[in-house]
């Protein structure tokens, strides 16, 4: 009978895989066919009869779990006390990282880049100064952030031309529908690349020096490496220079309206950061998914500055060039450190904390419930 | 001149027979029947149309040409189509496979054989090809192939005997007659070839028991009725050969016209499935609406100020423009709510369950080699349903076989078995039979246990041959003998059969008849008796007598009838016997037997020549003639000697009253409706365990008129109202209120229920009804059973289902919820009708209480989840609408929108649907209360709808705002940002596919090997595609379709995107199982009980089970039970029936060699007997 059985299995595929497990749950499932095996043999005639397989018979071996007692409550316990460890290690990382952010926006008249928020002002530069009273921990991380700014709008969204991102040239002469407006200038040439996100990149440009005795010093910025590494990879590639002359490649089409310059002229001295492939472009093109982002400007990597930002006064001299006031945005310069848990982010470890307790909560209550309540199985059937 | 009734109605029907000329001017239907649908052309556009008239199908192409505008798709194309063409592929290949068997089995009938006459010879046609007016020929045992018009048979006077059993289910032979005109014909082709007669009658119609018609064949008209018809669907039986004119061919047969299209039915949850998709409908134009408005103040307010970024200065007219836009922008996101892949889920589970009811041994019946069948796949979730059950009794409850099972003759009782302690032996298929080798003529097949009165017939003991001499003289039964000593009965009731086959055993075998003598042989001697008259049976009389002659000259009278008739009319003398034989009689009763009492009387010559004077005068007076035959049977019917008493089993099937006693514990209510008459009907009610001694009343509603019938059911009313009234005094315990309903019972019969289905009294018959435990309607017609069950379907709305066997069910079985048919009976019309077939009666209990119950608590099971998993995936688009300007951003990858239903989440669920027990079949059979559930519809209504919708939009909440207040400021551990769309999309749907995942986990209560499989292959299948469709490789080969590229490695090696994961997974979950557990603890249902037991049990090991014998108790007596209908004692006497008649009856009638006068008279007597047939 077990080896009948198993042949019956067998030819259910991947069932004979599991078979081993089951093993003997099978072989006392069989024992109630043998009786009425041997009577249909006995009748000779079988053709119609249903195979008698644990699968036909709806008699596969079955693991059948019960939410019981012994399980849910200590299992809430468990994980109610490995969240609150979690969320105890995320709050104390979290509350090590040190983050320092300004808002250079100049909404306010006393604020240092409030002369550029005028409109007739040109190429405005302001400058924000901040001090550290400790070591500000390296690596440091430079970011600027923007709020009630909507990259995740759907046709925002959906405004580039993947192909002309790739370095497809063919495209260059005529992007893709879903560019427009931005896909032609007034003179009906074509843009280069195309659509609303590349069109509206961000394009302040910051410097930072530490005072040090009223001089300035040049902390050294290090902008390599800030996008992702597929995206510098293969998500977007140059086209290919045209004799010897990459900016040839972009023949016929004109920049964006926005851009003060052309994309092959994004980084000039490296080539390896131009065009496509510029870091800050790359950075810009990865949209944000919520109206308040903040994007990698810089690392703070380099020579005296490797470990950190010495305490002291530092100077950060800013190019405003990007207007948000129109739509109530606000500009930020954040500069932090991370931890094994990337930024700092009270958030997660409040959860953790929040959840574990809850959980442990629901055990204890649970147990008093179930303590109190249990129900006999006397009073069934 | 040209006749053309080919277009209008047909009025009347014009056929020459041998003339297709002239019959194809009128254009009849031939003989060709179609029940397919499709054709290999036909099949793509007719099954799309069809497929397109669905609601949903429908929606989903408005969708897709939604999409198609540039303006409002928010989604690629591809993300509806899809689903959209898988769904219509597998339902399209559905339907042909459908087709395809329909197709077969249409071939199948079209090419079976007939002979017809073409151009003066016999020629083998196929019956598709069979024309009106054609002229065939049937053998015996054939089915008859169209409507035909009996021309003549082999037997005499034209007579030719056929069995409906396809058509009304009765199996007892049926006589036709051809004119004397047609059957002068014989089988002479060359005359028949001739025969130009042309048949004028009425139209096709669907009335089977009617025709009118009139013949016309040289310059005579004859008229026709239906006496003269053979139907399509009838069988020929003890006659060689009949010709046959086709009359109706095809679909305008009487049987074809009766099979009106089945009507589509539809369970209660496809209803209100429907419901919800509505509902859900409009909340999706709801949330639309919603969006939509947002969109239009976000753009008034904010999204004006944002044109130097974005282009929609130059787009966009005005705010209220783009918020119209939006709502469809919306629709086409939000679709995913109305789920796309639920109608086909839906259907695939409803096949899995049909095949697991098809491949179910034990509703297997090896003897018969019959599985059960599941004809129709979308009704099985009904059969957790169900609360009423309407069913028939011959051949459902009962085997239509009778069985001599004991007898009582002279006080003495015999047929049980007893063991050397003399105590009584259950009688098994082991119990020794007795051997009646001493008898060369007996009956193979006959089985009788007790060989006491096999000895008693050996000793010779008078009384003993006396009561199976009466039992193989008093009868009309016509015995055949193809070769010798090979007996047929050929009985018009079973039990008249059973009684004469067990005479014919116990050594008094009938033999053979003729119109005066009966031979039997008695021990192996030939012995003639000379019938002298037959006092035929009748509803009033219920009694039959022979009076005879024997070999010495005797004369005696042999009655057969109701104990308490033949009581009545009983020798004074015979007082002491009848009290034992009365107790006796009352015993067999009890065991749900049908009783006879036989009584004898040796009859005075000079008394019996004075009363068959008056028997001759009476037959031939004008008018009372039946009242005088009536008044002088009973003169003659006196003071007769009590012989003792019979008692036949009406066998059930195997396993009647546990599976009836099983399925009133499961609270389904057992009605019973029958053609047999009211004793009998009671008299199965008492041994199914149906009708108990211990009942408080039983109403029997026998009125004729409707005040009667009116009357009865409001006295009935009143006083169960009382009872009511009085119940409610102490308690007002719907538990208790039930015990005192259990004690009542309703028995109406076929008139009174012509009276109380009439709408002024319909209200009073379901309310008494529906107060008794028991219904029994006997002498209904199948329109009436069709009726009863609208009744209930209309006033109770609750799931009724109907179960029978013979085609006089097939109305009932068509209007129920759920029809099922007892196949492997001669008959398969109930089985074509029904939804469901098996072989026997018992295996309702297996269908409704395991199948129907696991496919009731999966397919709600399925529901819940199905529209919980998609609440909580679309829904998070509705969040996401508040922090992207309400501009219809997905949150996730186009992709992952396309996949999610029909990939990463339709196997689990459809695992679960499939495969899910939450408890076992055992205990499923165990605790018939388990199946309440479904009848109160707990497991899916709106109630449940709403759980488990708003769980969805719980989940769809948290699903969005934990990632969100995490991401709010989230950079990877190598600083650069994450907080990008795409990565918060992988995260978010990732935890989406675990969290769903977890979910169906949970609620899988039986995890199989499928479901394992499922269950992580689907996550398996999620990363692998996750990771494929975000690699390098297919985004270089289409950069446009794959923008996610690089985003699933770069946001799930971070540890914070996991943390987010858990965490929502574990917010998402853990209450759920809170509630569920404290649920169970303090509101454990009877299903949670049931499944602690059964895991207690599986730990402790299997247990013995105490199977639930049911006894039956009855001790009631039952009253006569002759299932005999009037008619063949005329037959008989006239010698019409005889195959070869004895010179005697057509020229001197009578011819008696000992007794001139006798013979004579008795010869008037059927001559009398054959003026009162014509």
């Amino acid at each position: 009978m077990f080896v009948a059985l198993h042949s019956d299995l067998s030819s259910f595929g991947f069932f004979s895989i599991v078979y081993f497990i089951y093993e003997i749950e099978v072989h006392t499932v069989s024992l109630s066919f043998l009786s009425e095996d041997i009577r249909m043999k006995n009748e000779g005639e079988a053709s119609e009869q249903p195979d008698n397989t644990a699968f036909t018979q709806q008699q596969l071996p079955a693991w059948q779990p019960i939410l019981s007692a012994g399980i849910v409550i200590p299992g809430f316990l468990i994980i109610g006390l490995a969240f609150l460890g979690i969320g105890i290690g995320l709050f104390l990382t979290s509350q090590t990282i040190q983050v320092l952010e300004m808002d250079y926006t100049g909404v306010e008249k006393d604020s240092p880049c409030f002369q550029c928020t005028m409109q007739s002002v040109q190429n405005c530069t302001c400058e924000v100064t901040f001090s550290l009273s400790a070591l500000f921990t390296g690596p440091v991380f430079f970011y600027y952030g923007l709020s009630n700014y909507f990259q995740n709008f759907r046709k925002y969204g959906v405004s580039k031309d993947y192909y002309q991102l790739t370095g497809d040239t063919q495209y260059f002469k005529s992007p893709r529908d879903v560019c427009f407006p931005y896909s032609h200038d007034s003179k009906n040439n074509p843009i280069v690349p195309c659509g609303a996100i590349a069109n509206s990149m961000f394009n302040d440009t910051f410097e930072l020096y530490q005072i040090i005795n009223g001089t300035k010093k040049k902390v050294p910025l290090d902008g390599k490496g800030i996008s992702w590494w597929t995206d510098f990879n293969i998500k977007y590639r140059n086209p290919s220079s045209v004799n010897g002359s990459f900016a040839s490649a972009f023949d016929g089409t004109v920049k964006p309206i926005n851009w003060p310059k052309a994309a092959y002229e994004l980084d000039l001295t490296d080539p390896n950061n131009n065009g496509f492939l510029n870091q800050d472009f790359l950075v810009w093109m990865r949209r944000a998914a919520l109206p308040q982002f903040r994007k990698l400007y810089r690392r703070i990597t380099e020579g005296d500055y490797a470990g950190g930002l010495p305490a002291g006064n530092y100077s950060l001299t800013v190019h405003y060039n990007y207007p948000v006031l129109s739509f109530d945005g606000r500009k930020k310069l954040v500069f932090s450190n991370v931890s094994w848990m990337g930024g700092k982010n009270d958030f997660l470890g409040i959860a953790y904390l929040v959840v574990g307790s809850l959980c442990v909560v629901m055990s204890v209550v649970m147990l008093i419930v179930y303590a109190k309540f249990k129900f006999s199985d006397d009073d069934d059937a | 001149t040209k006749l053309n009734f080919s277009s209008a109605l047909e009025e009347e029907r014009h056929v020459r027979a041998n003339d297709r000329d002239y019959n194809e001017r009128f254009s009849y239907a031939d003989n060709r029947i179609k029940t397919a649908k499709y054709n290999v052309f036909t099949f793509l556009p007719i099954n799309l149309f069809e497929q397109f008239q669905r609601f949903a199908n429908a929606y989903f192409l408005v969708l897709l040409i939604l999409q198609l505008i540039p303006e409002i798709s928010s989604l690629s194309w591809f993300t509806t189509i899809v689903p959209l063409v898988l769904v219509l592929a597998i339902t399209a290949v559905k339907d042909a496979t459908d087709d395809y068997f329909r197709h077969k089995s249409d071939q199948q009938v079209n090419t079976r054989q007939s002979q017809v006459l073409i151009k003066g010879k016999l020629q083998n046609e196929k019956w598709m090809n069979v024309r009106v007016g054609d002229i065939i020929k049937l053998e015996n045992n054939q089915f008859v192939a169209a409507d035909l018009l009996l021309l003549s048979s082999s037997e005499p006077y034209g007579l030719c005997y056929i069995e409906t059993a396809e058509l009304d289910g009765e199996t007892n032979l049926k006589v036709r007659q051809a004119l004397t005109v047609t059957s002068d014909l014989g089988d002479d082709v060359a005359k028949l070839a001739d025969f130009s007669g042309e048949v004028i009658c009425e139209p096709p119609n669907n009335k089977l028991d009617k025709f009118t018609g009139t013949l016309c064949w040289k310059d005579n008209k004859y008229s026709l009725d239906n006496e003269k018809m053979l139907l399509r669907g009838c069988v020929l039986r003890n006659t060689e050969w009949c010709f046959g004119l086709v009359i109706f061919a095809g679909l305008q047969t009487k049987l074809m016209q009766n099979c009106g299209r089945t009507k589509f039915k539809r369970t209660s949850i496809d209803k209100l499935m429907n419901t919800l998709v509505l509902w859900i409908f409009g909340f999706l134009i709801c949330m639309g609406i919603i969006l939509a408005i947002g969109n239009t103040i976000w753009e008034q307010k904010v999204g004006s100020d944002f044109w130097e970024y974005l282009q929609w200065k130059e787009l966009t007219i005005n705010a209220v423009f783009s918020g119209f836009l939006t709502f469809w922008s919306y629709i086409i996101i939000l679709n995913t709510v109305v789920p796309i892949s639920l109608y086909v889920s839906v259907e695939v589970l409803r096949l899995g369950h049909s095949y697991f009811i098809n491949w179910d041994r034990r509703m297997y019946y090896s003897r018969k080699a019959t599985p059960a069948e599941a004809r129709t796949t979308t009704l099985n979730e009904e059969l957790g349903q169900v609360e009423f059950i309407f069913s028939d009794k011959t051949g459902t409850l009962t085997q239509n076989i009778m069985v001599f099972n004991k007898c009582s003759i002279n006080g003495k009782t015999y047929g049980d078995v007893y063991d050397e302690f003399g105590h009584k032996v259950d009688i098994t298929e082991k119990t020794p039979c007795v051997d009646f080798s001493f008898n060369p003529l007996m009956d193979r097949k006959f089985r009788f246990h007790d060989s006491s009165l096999v000895e008693a017939i050996k000793l010779e003991e008078p009384l003993v041959q006396e009561f199976f001499r009466l039992l193989a003289l008093c009868h009309t039964i016509m015995p055949e003998e193809r070769n010798e000593g090979e007996l047929v009965y050929q009985a018009q009731s079973p039990d008249e059969g059973a009684l004469v086959t067990a005479a014919r055993n116990f050594g008094f075998v009938f033999r053979s008849r003729t119109p005066e003598t009966i031979t039997l042989y008695e021990m192996g001697q030939a012995v003639t008796y000379q019938l002298l008259a037959i006092l035929d049976f009748n509803n009033v009389r219920k009694r039959m007598s022979v009076i005879v002659r024997n070999p010495k000259g005797q004369l005696k009278l042999y009655s057969k009838g109701a104990d308490t008739i033949l009581f009545d009319r009983l020798d004074p003398s015979n007082e002491e016997l009848m009290f034992t034989t009365s107790e006796h009689l009352n015993e067999f009763a009890g065991e749900g037997l049908r009783t006879l009492a036989l009584a004898y009387k040796d009859l005075d010559e000079d008394v019996f020549d004075e009363w068959m004077k008056k028997l001759l005068f009476a037959s031939t007076a004008l008018d009372n003639r039946e009242e005088k035959l009536g008044a002088l049977y009973e003169e003659i019917e006196q003071g007769m000697l009590l012989l003792g008493a019979t008692a036949i089993e009406d066998k059930l099937q195997e396993g009647v009253p546990e599976t009836i006693a099983c399925l009133t514990l499961a609270n389904i209510k057992i009605w019973v409706l029958t053609g047999d008459k009211l004793e009998t009907a009671m008299n199965i009610g008492y041994s199914c365990n149906m009708l108990r001694d211990d009942m408080n009343t039983v109403f029997i509603i026998s009125g004729h008129t409707m005040l009667e019938v009116q009357q009865e059911l409001s006295k009935d009313k009143f006083s169960s109202g009382l009872d009511m009234e009085k119940t409610e005094l102490y308690s007002s315990d719907s538990v208790f209120e039930e015990t005192i309903i259990a004690e009542y019972a309703l028995i109406i019969n076929g008139h009174s229920l012509a009276h109380a289905l009439e709408a002024d009294l319909e209200q009073i018959l379901v309310d008494v009804a529906c107060l008794c435990k028991t219904v029994i309607c006997c002498r209904v017609t199948p329109l009436q059973k069709a009726l009863v069950v609208e009744l209930i379907k209309r006033h109770k709305r609750a799931v009724t289902l109907a179960i029978g066997d013979g085609a006089n069910d097939v109305s009932m079985i068509k209007t129920a919820h759920i029809g099922v048919g007892i196949s492997g009976q001669e008959g398969m019309q109930a089985v074509l009708a029904s939804d469901y077939s098996f072989a026997q009666f018992r295996y309702l209990q297996r269908l409704l209480l395991v199948h129907g119950r696991w496919s009731y608590h999966r397919m709600c099971n399925f529901l819940c989840y199905f529209f919980y998993k998609n609440f909580a995936f679309t829904l998070v688009h509705f969040w996401y609408g508040f922090l992207c300007g309400f501009s219809a951003q997905t949150v996730y990858d186009q992709w992952f929108i396309t996949l999610f239903n029909i990939v990463y989440t339709s196997l689990p669920v459809l695992a679960m649907g499939l495969f899910d027990q939450d408890v076992n079949e055992q205990y499923s059979l165990r605790f018939p209360n388990l199946y309440r559930p479904g009848q109160l519809n707990q497991l899916f209504n709106k109630r449940k709808f709403f759980t488990c919708t708003l769980q969805g939009v719980c989940t769809s909440f948290i699903l969005f705002f934990i990632p969100y207040g995490a991401f709010m400021t989230a950079v990877r551990d190598d600083g650069a940002h994450i907080s990008d769309q795409q990565t918060f999309a992988v995260t978010i749907a990732t935890s989406l596919v675990i969290v769903v995942s977890v979910q169906i986990g949970l609620d899988t209560n039986y995890w199989t090997a499928v479901n394992h499989f499922f269950i992580w292959g689907s996550l398996a299948v999620y990363f692998a595609i996750l990771f494929a469709m975000h690699s390098d490789g297919i985004f270089t080969i289409f950069p446009n379709q794959f923008p996610f590229i690089g985003t699933a490695r770069n946001s799930l090696n971070q540890k914070i995107v996991w943390l987010v994961i858990l965490l929502t997974t574990v917010v998402c979950i853990m209450p759920m199982v809170a509630v569920r557990f404290i649920k169970a603890d303090l509101y454990p249902t009877q299903t949670d009980k049931v499944r602690l037991l059964q895991q207690a049990t599986r730990k402790q090991g299997p247990q013995e089970q105490n199977l639930r014998r049911v006894r039956r108790t009855s001790s009631r007596r039952s009253a006569y039970a002759f299932a005999h209908q009037q008619g063949y004692g005329e037959l008989i006497t006239s010698g019409k029936n005889m195959k070869v008649p004895t010179s005697s009856t057509s020229t001197y009638p009578l011819y008696s060699p000992t007794r001139g006068l006798t013979g004579t008279s008795s010869a008037s007597i059927c001559k009398c007997f054959r003026h009162q047939k014509h």
